[in-house]
């Protein structure tokens, strides 16, 4: 019987609009993209030119230092743009589908390089994430533990899983065990059922964000100084049993589209980086003033009707933007349709489970830290997250180092900013700390 | 309320940068954000936030002193009855005549505060922070009721510009603001602070034979042993008396009943800290046992009951509304126990035995405030230790 944890701080925000579980195919996504954004950490140069033809699984990207991390087509086609923006950074290339699916064969493999160069050349080694700093692996880095999650604890998430790549996950994990010297962990929603052999399965039980990787690893064993650890969802361990084991690159995603603004909440199977214009269409309760967010409402990424699909989101949720509500004195509101954690707002009378309506307004006005303990209450760590955030502002090293950047990522703070009282932008602030952190130790 | 959002929209441009009134802009913000909630909406992070801002957090604190405000005023008005023999006790007459003895206090002390707020808030270009809101009828409930007003600006100007806005404004500053006005009007000009006279407004009427409007903890403080603590004719207070708050003092913070109404308010809405008021209240009973146990006629105060030290003077006002104030405290939870504890064992120890200052709260919860960076900073240094620790015992 595995172990379970549970995890008692955290907040699952009750939001309309979940999706059901009827699963549509997408037919008509012929636009797919790769944003080098999703992928922190390298430095990334484009290997394609617009019009040149791909495979599924060819590279569109290279990481500048080594030539050897690849950010990979999704689809078999023609490449339509390299879109840049200021001072020539790439924002996204996109490919246009073609009828006939060529896909590359990257060869079976079984050996500890074999595996290590398949990822890399697949695209699937940058679909990790490595801690410290929340970016793509370094090649150079052997890590202590990899921490795989299984279960997406987010508002409105889709699960991580479908039925064809919970098939393959052992095998995934059986490839991840070979790469490191220390455990691979599978972290489970208690109850789920999933285990595995080759992996140290291990149950979670609580509130988002009970399924964040980062976590899990908090609670499993946090990453000290001098070590590295690599996370990812079970979705990308079984992507790499699939390449592992057939050779092949899978790169099929089934999402969900979430959230009060779409008619219809349901699943759809596509592929990563699809265009949401064919996925949404007819399918939005409303015209303007709408955010259509790639990803989930805490920590994915706003884009307009022509944007894409971005990495690693299996979502796209659509809410009202709000920016027209002029709401007279909210602060004096006793709407008890308000969400608030706090009891001065009356909405916990009518039971905080019962779904809300949330827009993206702020609904305050920008303050210093006022409140105090308001972050611990939602932050599952063993870290005072105030403090660490005023190190990271102070820009003190020593200081971020002890109060432990390197056990957290920006996801890790998406609840901690949500209700927050001053309304400060936490997810950028140790964002910018992880990145100046790493200039400063490189 | 379109119509008045689109007028006021209307004349918007005037208030901003090159506009005919950019001077006033803060104001104009201030005031705008006051009667429109901001449509702004989120640009990085997060799409979605939490209802509560600090506009409601502070009007929730506002809201928790109107039991304690509304109970002074009425206190002020029998006091005053009491004291020159009014034989009429009505509860509008009693109201009124304290609301109108304190008004101009309140006035004061928001105009100066607020004008303040304003004028650094246009410097500085920020937003119009809502701190003061609280701070502004906090400084008049714990002051006497004949303070005259200009001291009291001078008092409220005093500590808004060197306690608060020299460290960057709401949010920055280390020391209470209500309690910094309190104590620089304390010090600088104690004779108006305190005595038997400046507790109870007389207005221009003449006080009745027997009168004296020596507060309870400064009658004991005066006297050479074990005394009993008298009401304003001079028959004994009882400790139900105490408990509503029957007697002169700092007109806002008599009545522990009326307090104990605020706590509830701030507790159930997790504003105040539970655990800053609960091991307030646990230090300043423990100490308060001690000192009744040794009690000594050198220091009359000791001879009061736990239950009366609490009842009496400022300590339950100051460990419910000002120990709670977030910014000041210790913001580890750890911390707030330990900070809590000692505000109220000091203001038991500053009240029993040192006779020059009658009440200790306030100099209580001015010490700690100074303390309290100096106790998270030990517990969150347990948190740095054991992270190390953790760190070494891996990689050997």
């Amino acid at each position: 019987m595995a172990e379970i944890i549970r995890i008692k701080k955290g907040l699952d925000i009750p939001m309309k609009g979940a999706p059901s579980s009827a699963v549509t195919d997408d037919n008509k996504t012929t636009l797919f993209a790769v944003c080098p954004d999703d992928f922190p950490g390298p430095v990334w140069k484009a290997v394609v030119k617009p019009g040149d033809k791909v495979n599924a699984g060819d590279p569109l990207m290279k990481d500048k230092a080594t030539g050897t991390i690849c950010l990979t087509s999704p689809v078999a086609g023609q490449v339509e743009e390299v879109r840049r923006g200021e001072r020539r950074h790439i924002e996204f290339i996109s490919v246009r589908k073609q009828q006939e699916d060529t896909v590359r064969d990257f060869g079976k493999a079984s050996s500890p390089e074999e595996i290590r160069n398949a990822m890399l050349s697949s695209g699937l080694w940058a679909m990790m994430r490595q801690r410290p700093f929340d970016i793509v692996p370094e090649t150079s880095t052997m890590p202590r533990d990899i921490f795989v999650t299984a279960f997406d604890t987010a508002p409105l998430a889709a699960s991580v899983l479908d039925s064809e790549l919970a098939s393959h996950l052992e095998a995934g994990l059986e490839c991840l065990a070979r790469l490191t010297s220390g455990k691979v962990y599978l972290g489970v929603k208690a109850g789920s059922g999933i285990s595995s052999r080759a992996a140290e399965t291990v149950e979670f039980e609580g509130p988002h964000p009970a399924g964040n990787v980062g976590t899990q690893i908090a609670a499993i064993r946090p990453v000290n100084k001098g070590e590295t650890v690599w996370a990812l969802d079970a979705a990308t361990a079984a992507r790499i049993g699939i390449l592992c084991t057939k050779g092949v690159a899978d790169y099929h995603t089934t999402i969900a589209l979430t959230g009060p603004c779409v008619k219809d909440p349901h699943l759809v199977r596509t592929m990563t980086g699809a265009s949401v214009t064919s996925l949404l269409e007819g399918n939005l309760s409303a015209k303007d003033d709408i955010r259509i967010i790639s990803g989930n409402v805490l920590t994915g990424i706003k884009i307009d009707k022509e944007g894409f699909l971005h990495y690693p989101y299996r979502q796209i949720t659509v809410i009202p933007e709000g920016s027209h509500a002029d709401e007279f004195m909210g602060w004096a509101s006793v709407d008890p349709a308000k969400f608030s954690v706090k009891r001065s707002f009356p909405a916990f009378l009518r039971g905080l489970g019962k779904p809300f309506d949330f827009d993206a307004r702020i609904k305050g006005g920008h303050r210093a830290m006022i409140l105090s303990g308001e972050y611990d209450k939602v932050f599952p760590f063993d870290i005072y997250p105030e403090y660490l955030l005023k190190a990271i502002i102070a820009g003190d090293i020593d200081r971020m180092e002890k109060l432990g950047i390197y056990e957290v990522a920006p996801e890790d703070f998406a609840l901690p900013e949500f209700v927050d009282t001053s309304k400060i932008e936490l997810q950028k602030i140790v964002r910018e700390g992880l990145d100046n952190l790493r200039k400063e130790l490189s | 309320m379109k119509g008045l959002k689109k007028k006021i929209d209307n004349v918007k441009p005037q208030f901003e940068k090159g506009g005919k009134f950019s001077s006033l802009h803060s104001v104009f913000d201030g005031f705008y954000t006051f009667l429109f909630t901001p449509n702004e909406t989120s640009r990085s992070g997060v799409h979605i936030h939490d209802a509560n801002d600090s506009k409601r957090t502070m009007i929730m604190v506002v809201i928790a002193l109107l039991p304690c405000c509304l109970f002074g005023m009425w206190n002020v008005g029998l006091q005053h009855a009491i004291a020159v023999g009014d034989a009429d006790h009505g509860l509008f007459h009693l109201f009124f005549y304290g609301l109108w003895a304190v008004l101009p206090q309140i006035l004061t002390a928001y105009i100066v505060g607020l004008g303040i707020e304003f004028i650094v808030a246009q410097i500085r270009g920020h937003e119009i922070q809502e701190g003061f809101l609280v701070s502004g009828i906090l400084i008049p409930m714990i002051c006497p009721v004949s303070t005259p007003s200009w001291m009291l600006a001078v008092a409220v100007a005093f500590a808004v510009i060197f306690a608060k806005e020299v460290f960057g404004g709401t949010g920055y500053n280390f020391l209470n603001v209500a309690l910094v006005t309190r104590a620089f009007l304390f010090f600088a000009y104690p004779s108006q602070m305190s005595g038997d006279h400046v507790f109870v407004s007389l207005g221009d009427d003449k006080a009745v034979d027997g009168f004296s409007g020596a507060t309870p903890l400064g009658q004991l403080a005066a006297s050479d042993g074990p005394a009993e603590v008298l009401g304003t004719l001079g028959a004994p207070l009882d400790l139900s008396q105490m408990f509503l708050g029957l007697y002169p003092g700092s007109w806002g913070e008599t009545s522990t009943l009326c307090i104990i109404i605020g706590m509830v308010i701030l507790l159930a809405t997790g504003i105040a800290s539970w655990r800053i008021i609960i091991s307030g209240v646990a230090g300043g009973l423990l100490m308060s046992v001690i000192a009744n146990h040794f009690a000594t006629p050198l220091y009359p105060v000791t001879y009061l009951s736990p239950l009366e030290q609490l009842c009496l003077g400022g300590f339950a006002f100051a460990i419910v509304f000002m120990a709670t104030d977030p910014v000041t405290a210790c913001r580890t939870e750890i911390g707030k126990y330990i900070y809590g504890f000692l505000i109220g064992a000091v203001a038991i120890i500053i009240r029993c035995y040192n006779t020059g200052y009658p009440e200790g709260a306030m100099l209580a919860v001015l010490l700690l405030n100074c303390f309290a960076p100096l106790i998270d900073w030990c517990v969150v240094n347990a948190n740095i230790n054991r992270r190390m620790r953790r760190a070494i015992v891996k990689n050997q």
